[in-house]
Parts: C-alpha cells; sequence; structure tokens
C-alpha cells in the first residue's frame, strides 16, 4: 500500500516546455504509466519518448522503452480520451494557477503542481476555487509524489528510493531527497513521499498528508520536514498529539534565518516573531516528535522514533 | 519587493485613497521650494519632513551624525513665524538629514543613508488607528486587521492586548463586503463621516491590494482628522516578486541603494541570495537545503556567509557567476558547496565549480559534497580537475570539514 500514486495512476502532463518534456521522459523511464499530454496549440499531435528503462523503478520491464503520448487541447478531453486520474502541472508560473484550475474544473483526482514563482493572489484564489470540488492539489513549487518502484510524478531523483515502511512529507525538495536517502540506506525504505511546496498557499498540508500516513496500513512512521515561516508545523503538533497513531520524526529548516528575510521559498519567513524554527521544533518535541539535529540524522531519527514505538 | 512611503502613498492617491499633500526632495533647496505650497493648499503652517528608507521605527530613530535628531520632524516653525520661517526649518533640517545615516529598531547598528526626504502637510489628528492588508497563510485568504492601537508595533499589540485585533477576511471571489468594512469600522469607534470614510477606506484598499499584488500594506497610523476624514498618515507597502511582471509600473519604483548589491547581481542570474554576516560561503541547490547548510555550520562552530540557493534549472555558467558573489565577500574565508541534485546534475555543478575555481583563481579551502543524479560523472570530473578541493560523503562531513579548514 502507499498514498496518492500507485501502479494505477494514470498521469497526463499540464506544461509540455523543456522541464515538463525532461520529467515526463523521466517519470516514463521509472515506469510511470503516462497516458496523455495537455497543450491547447498542439492538441492532435503526439511526442514519443523514448530511452533506456531506470531500472530503479517499475520492476520487471525490457531494457529500453519508446512511448507515444497523444496530446489533447484540454484537460478534459485527456480524461475523457484516456482515463487519466493525475495531472502533473509544469506550466510557467503566469498561467499556472489556471492550468490547476482547469484541471479541477475537470475533476481530476490528483492534481500535482511543480511550478514554482506563482503569484500568491492566483494561489489564493485557484485554492478558493477548488475548495468544495473532489480533488487534491499537492503543492505548488514541490518536486512530486512518489510511491517507490510503482510511479514518480515530479522532478525528483527516482533511484534514490526504495520500497519500505516510511511516509515521507516535507515543505523542501532537496531536504525530502536528503531524507529518502538516509531511509533507503538504513533500510526503512518509504511507503510514499510528497513534497507539499514552499509556497505560502499551497494545496496540501501536514496534517492532510498525516492524516492519509496514518490510515495507510504500510506506512508504520512518518517523517516530517518543516522549515520557518508560517505556522504549518506548529498545527501538525497539534493534530499529531490528539491523533497519530504512529511515531513521527522531524526536521526543521531555518535555525540560523534571519527575521524578515525570504530564504528562497515564498514561504519561507519570520514575520513579526511568528514562524522561527525554534516555536516549530518545541511544538513538534511537546507531540512527542523526534526531531533531528542536522540533516545528516533525519534517517537516524526515523529509527529512533520506529524503535521507541517498538517497531524495530 | 518594498517601496518608500511616497510611493506608497503616490500609489493610494492614484486610486483615491485619502493621504496628506506631499514633495518629494532629494536636495535642501527642493525641501524648502516644497513648504509653500502644501501650506498655501492646505492653510495648515504645520509641515513634516519625514525620511524615505526601507526600515519602520523612523520617528523613534536617531542619525548618527546629529544623535539628537529623529528621522522623522515635525515643523511648528511656521505657526508663529509664517511660511518663511518654516522653509528655513525645513531647509536646514534636509541639510543634515540628507546624506546622513539614520538608524532606526530596524536597520540595525550600522544604519541607513537618507537620499530622499518626504514634505508634507500638517494634518489635524483626532484618532491614530492601524490597519493593514495580509495574508493569512492559516486560511489561505488575505485578511484585513485593525487596531485602535494606532502607532504602536502591531507586534506589540499582539503580544499584550491581542484581543485589540480586530480582523476580516476577504473572500477572493467577492472581495472585502460593506458589512465587513461597518463592522470593523465601528469597532475601531468610528461613527458619522468617518464611519462612512473608514468603510470606504477599507474598501478600497483591501480591493488595490488584489490589484497591486501587495503581500503587505501598513498603515499605522491611518488617522481620523478633525474634520472626519479618514487618512494614511504613513504607508508601509511590499510586493510579491513573482507577481511583478504584471505591474511594470510598480517594479520600476525599486530603489537599488536599498538593495545589496551583490543580492541584485545574484537576482540577475536569478540566483536566491542572501548575504549574512559569517565567514562560510555557501553554494547550496534548493531553498530548504540551502537554510539546513546554514544551519548545520552553526553546529560546528562557525557562521554562514550568505543563504544562496542555485536553484534547479541552473547551468555551469550560473554556478560559475554564484561563485563569484561569494567570494567577492571580503569576510568569507572558505566556501562549502552542497549539492543533491534532482533536476540539477551533479556534472553540471562539477563542471562550474571547475570553471569558476580556474577563472577567480580560488585562494582559500573549498569543500564539495555531491549526491543525486549524475554523481559518479560529477565526482569524476572534480576529481580530473586537479583541483585541491576537499571531498564530503554527506552533509556533516562536508560542515565539519569546511569549519576545520577555515579556522
Amino acid at each position: 500500500m502507499s498514498v496518492l500514486v500507485n501502479k494505477d495512476t494514470k498521469l497526463m502532463v499540464q506544461g509540455l516546455g523543456r522541464t515538463g518534456q525532461f520529467h515526463a521522459d523521466k517519470s516514463i523511464a521509472y515506469g510511470t504509466n503516462m497516458v496523455a499530454g495537455v497543450h491547447p496549440s498542439k492538441a492532435g499531435t503526439s511526442l514519443t519518448f523514448a530511452g533506456d528503462t531506470d531500472h530503479s523503478g517499475v520492476p520487471g520491464r525490457a531494457d529500453s522503452y519508446s512511448v507515444e503520448v497523444p496530446i489533447f487541447g484540454s484537460v478534459a478531453e485527456a480524461m475523457k480520451e484516456t482515463g487519466a486520474n493525475a495531472s502533473v502541472v509544469f506550466v510557467p508560473p503566469p498561467f499556472a494557477a489556471d492550468a490547476i484550475m482547469e484541471a479541477a474544473e475537470a475533476g481530476t483526482p490528483l492534481i500535482i503542481c511543480v511550478t514554482e514563482g506563482i503569484p500568491v493572489n492566483d494561489m489564493v484564489r485557484a485554492k478558493s476555487y477548488i475548495a468544495g470540488k473532489d480533488v487534491r492539489l499537492v503543492g505548488p513549487n514541490c518536486p512530486g509524489v512518489i510511491t517507490p518502484k510503482e510511479c514518480r510524478i515530479g522532478i525528483m531523483p527516482g533511484y534514490i528510493h526504495q520500497p519500505g515502511r516510511i511516509g515521507v512529507v516535507s515543505r523542501s525538495g532537496t531536504l525530502t531527497y536528503e531524507a529518502v536517502h538516509q531511509l533507503t540506506q538504513n533500510g526503512l525504505g518509504q511507503t510514499t513521499a510528497i513534497g507539499i511546496g514552499g509556497d505560502p498557499v499551497n494545496g496540501t498540508n501536514f496534517i492532510d498528508c498525516l492524516k492519509l500516513f496514518n490510515d495507510d496500513p504500510a506506512t508504520e512512521g512518518v517523517i516530517m520536514i518543516g522549515e520557518i515561516g508560517g505556522t504549518a508545523e506548529e498545527e501538525a503538533a497539534e493534530w499529531i498529539k490528539a491523533n497519530m497513531t504512529k511515531p513521527v520524526a522531524g526536521f526543521i529548516a531555518g535555525t540560523t534565518a534571519p527575521p524578515g528575510k525570504r530564504m528562497g521559498h515564498a514561504g519561507a519567513i519570520i514575520s513579526g516573531g511568528k514562524g522561527t524554527a525554534a516555536d516549530k521544533i518545541a511544538a513538534l518535541e511537546a507531540a512527542g516528535v523526534v526531531i533531528a539535529p542536522t540533516p545528516t540524522d533525519m534517517g537516524n531519527a526515523t529509527m529512533e522514533a520506529m524503535q521507541n514505538a517498538g517497531l524495530v | 519587493m518594498k517601496v518608500h512611503e511616497y510611493q506608497a502613498k503616490l500609489l493610494m492617491a492614484r486610486r483615491g485613497i485619502p493621504v496628506p499633500e506631499g514633495k518629494v526632495a532629494t536636495t535642501s533647496a527642493e525641501a524648502r521650494a516644497a513648504v509653500r505650497p502644501l501650506i498655501e493648499a492646505s492653510g495648515d503652517n504645520v509641515v513634516v519632513v519625514k525620511s524615505q528608507i526601507h526600515a519602520g521605527g523612523r520617528g523613534k530613530g536617531r542619525f548618527l551624525e546629529h544623535p539628537d535628531l529623529g528621522g522623522v520632524n515635525v515643523v511648528l516653525d511656521g505657526l508663529d513665524g509664517g511660511i518663511e520661517a518654516a522653509e528655513a526649518k525645513v531647509e536646514a533640517l534636509a541639510q543634515q538629514m540628507l546624506g546622513s545615516t539614520l538608524v532606526t529598531i530596524q536597520t540595525g547598528p550600522a544604519g541607513k543613508q537618507v537620499n530622499t526626504l518626504y514634505v508634507e502637510q500638517g494634518i489635524g489628528i483626532e484618532t491614530e488607528l492601524y490597519l493593514s492588508v495580509v495574508l493569512d497563510r492559516a486560511v489561505s485568504r488575505h485578511i484585513v486587521m485593525a487596531s485602535t492601537e494606532g502607532g504602536t508595533e502591531i507586534e506589540e499589540v499582539a503580544e499584550h492586548t491581542p484581543e485589540k485585533i480586530l480582523k476580516e477576511t476577504i473572500d477572493p471571489g467577492v472581495g472585502l463586503l460593506d458589512f465587513q468594512a461597518a463592522r470593523m469600522s465601528r469597532a475601531l469607534g468610528l461613527t458619522g463621516d468617518a464611519l462612512r470614510n473608514g468603510v470606504s477606506f477599507m474598501k478600497t484598499l483591501a480591493e488595490a491590494a488584489v490589484d497591486w499584488d501587495t503581500d503587505m500594506i501598513e498603515i499605522n497610523p491611518l488617522v481620523v482628522t478633525t474634520d472626519g476624514q479618514v487618512m494614511a498618515l504613513d504607508g508601509k507597502m511590499s510586493f510579491d516578486s513573482n507577481a511583478l511582471f504584471r505591474h511594470p509600473d510598480i517594479a520600476a519604483m525599486q530603489d537599488p541603494t536599498e538593495e545589496d548589491p551583490s543580492e541584485l547581481e545574484a537576482a540577475e542570474f536569478d540566483l536566491s541570495f542572501i548575504k549574512l554576516g559569517g565567514s562560510i560561503g555557501c553554494m547550496v541547490n534548493g531553498a530548504g537545503l540551502a537554510m539546513a547548510t546554514m544551519d548545520i555550520i552553526k553546529t560546528f562552530g562557525a557562521e554562514p556567509a550568505n543563504f544562496l540557493d542555485v536553484g534547479g534549472g541552473a547551468t555551469a555558467e550560473k554556478v560559475a557567476a554564484a561563485f563569484k558573489i561569494i567570494t567577492r565577500d571580503p569576510n568569507v574565508k572558505g566556501i562549502f558547496v552542497n549539492i543533491f541534485g534532482g533536476i540539477m546534475l551533479c556534472d553540471t555543478i562539477a563542471n562550474g565549480v571547475v570553471t569558476a575555481v580556474k577563472e577567480t583563481g580560488l585562494d582559500m579551502p573549498l569543500v564539495v559534497r555531491l549526491e543525486g543524479t549524475n554523481v559518479e560523472l560529477g565526482r569524476q570530473i572534480l576529481d580530473a580537475s586537479g583541483l585541491a578541493l576537499v571531498t564530503a560523503v554527506d552533509m556533516k562531513d562536508g560542515a565539519q570539514k569546511i569549519v576545520e579548514l577555515t579556522r
């Protein structure tokens, strides 16, 4: 088992520029079932992806692949013709929120937006638009979602992943890779790794992912990776204290970040004394989360949390 | 992106939001010349001379060169002495303020040089209030925040008397509604004309905040004048950098003298760079990893010189530019390159590092930690380069090594 994505996921890609095509190819090489592309002016054409199979991905495949992906003019057509049930958005920032809303209107159950740099107002509108629709948005400004050996959606390096026992959720892309890499090395592995993104307005938050992992029979423990800015980690800590039945480890980036400065991510800013790493670490520790003192210790902290729960 | 008070007021005025009349001055002669028309237009002989820097606390701030002089000065000389006396005083103040260094609680001890003044008409104040429009991340919507505690920092109000902070959420579909603005205005104690004017002020400002793509608008104080007008006596605005592409007029308001030159140069190369004060230069991919790299350097007893995220789509040229920006900082004693390649290919980073080191003739310790896509290729490039760099097996190892090498 896993959450959000698995071998039955049928993926479409919105945004077929250089980055979109590059990562569509990487996902196909990993074994993701890529069924459609969406591009209004290229409707009716197709794109052929071919290359060497990434054997760290879905097992039992030939050494090379050649996949012809049909391009549709709209998300609705792509879904109707191919049965796509997830979309990955690589559309440039000025148009990305529109792409998200188009996918939501068409009823795409899972929309994963990689695009970085979407205006906050566009996301405020998009989030309001999708509220009440039966769809889930992950991101924007995120590395995507991967269930090892089943489905890769986004931009993460596939080969560092290993099927296993831990759910990973993170606001940072590269720190997700660090955590995943360490969990692969120490043998715990991952059920699903979810990047929720570094923007102040995102579709899926820590609590959403903690709920998913708590309800997933295969996930035995969770590591959550936060950073300065906002209070999502503090809210997650409250939820963990009240509801979480599985061990949780954590890491918070930005202990040394100066206040009032945006640390790369649009959402990573300490403002008005709120959103400091110290507050987040204190809240998580109070909820029984094992905090990794440095990013190199994320695997160890997860192991410790699992040991404390008697699971290893 | 931040703008100056006078620019914020210009934007508000264009929108029909009441602000005092004022004039910008960059010389003492300009400051003097501003006085007469302001007094003649308002019929009030009081004017105010305000330092224009991107930092709060200007009124309580003091000039390094003139320890008794504040950053905002109310000129009352015109009350008895007429326009000429006001002009003379404003000119004298401007001579002292322009080119001097203002230190406020937000500038740090080094302060900021004042290059621009805003000369403004005096206003008869009945009440001072607080008003802002900010993003409430918990609900993913903008909110209007208000308080009767005008003139006080909102953080202070939040800490001591949180019940005095009023909030109304802006629904992106319909904007701030009349009843919300009225509810808030009444709670602020506005009645009669002031109530009507308050509602109109809030609605226009909330609408403008969305149209301008602001990160934050803070009006502190918002004043009710003796004749029932509601007016922005101060105005602080910052804008969503990701939305500036649709506001060329606002983008043009950026004051480069307010920005760190190395941060501006980094922005040209699409690098996310923030100068800090330490001795270890950092070059990292990913914002989270870049922050965590700063943290881990501190764990081992040194201070990071910068935050630098080379981003996902970095080219060798971009990496080389990043290297040059880091090494230009005279405080930097060593560099830690920490890369976990996802989109970023390790061989690209390795090529960039080699090019940069060869071009700049690096004369300080360099520790490189590479992991991720094409890592073997990247390591081969570094090994084959013959450069005197130290490789690290993981982040902790790398941080430890660079701290030791620079000690």
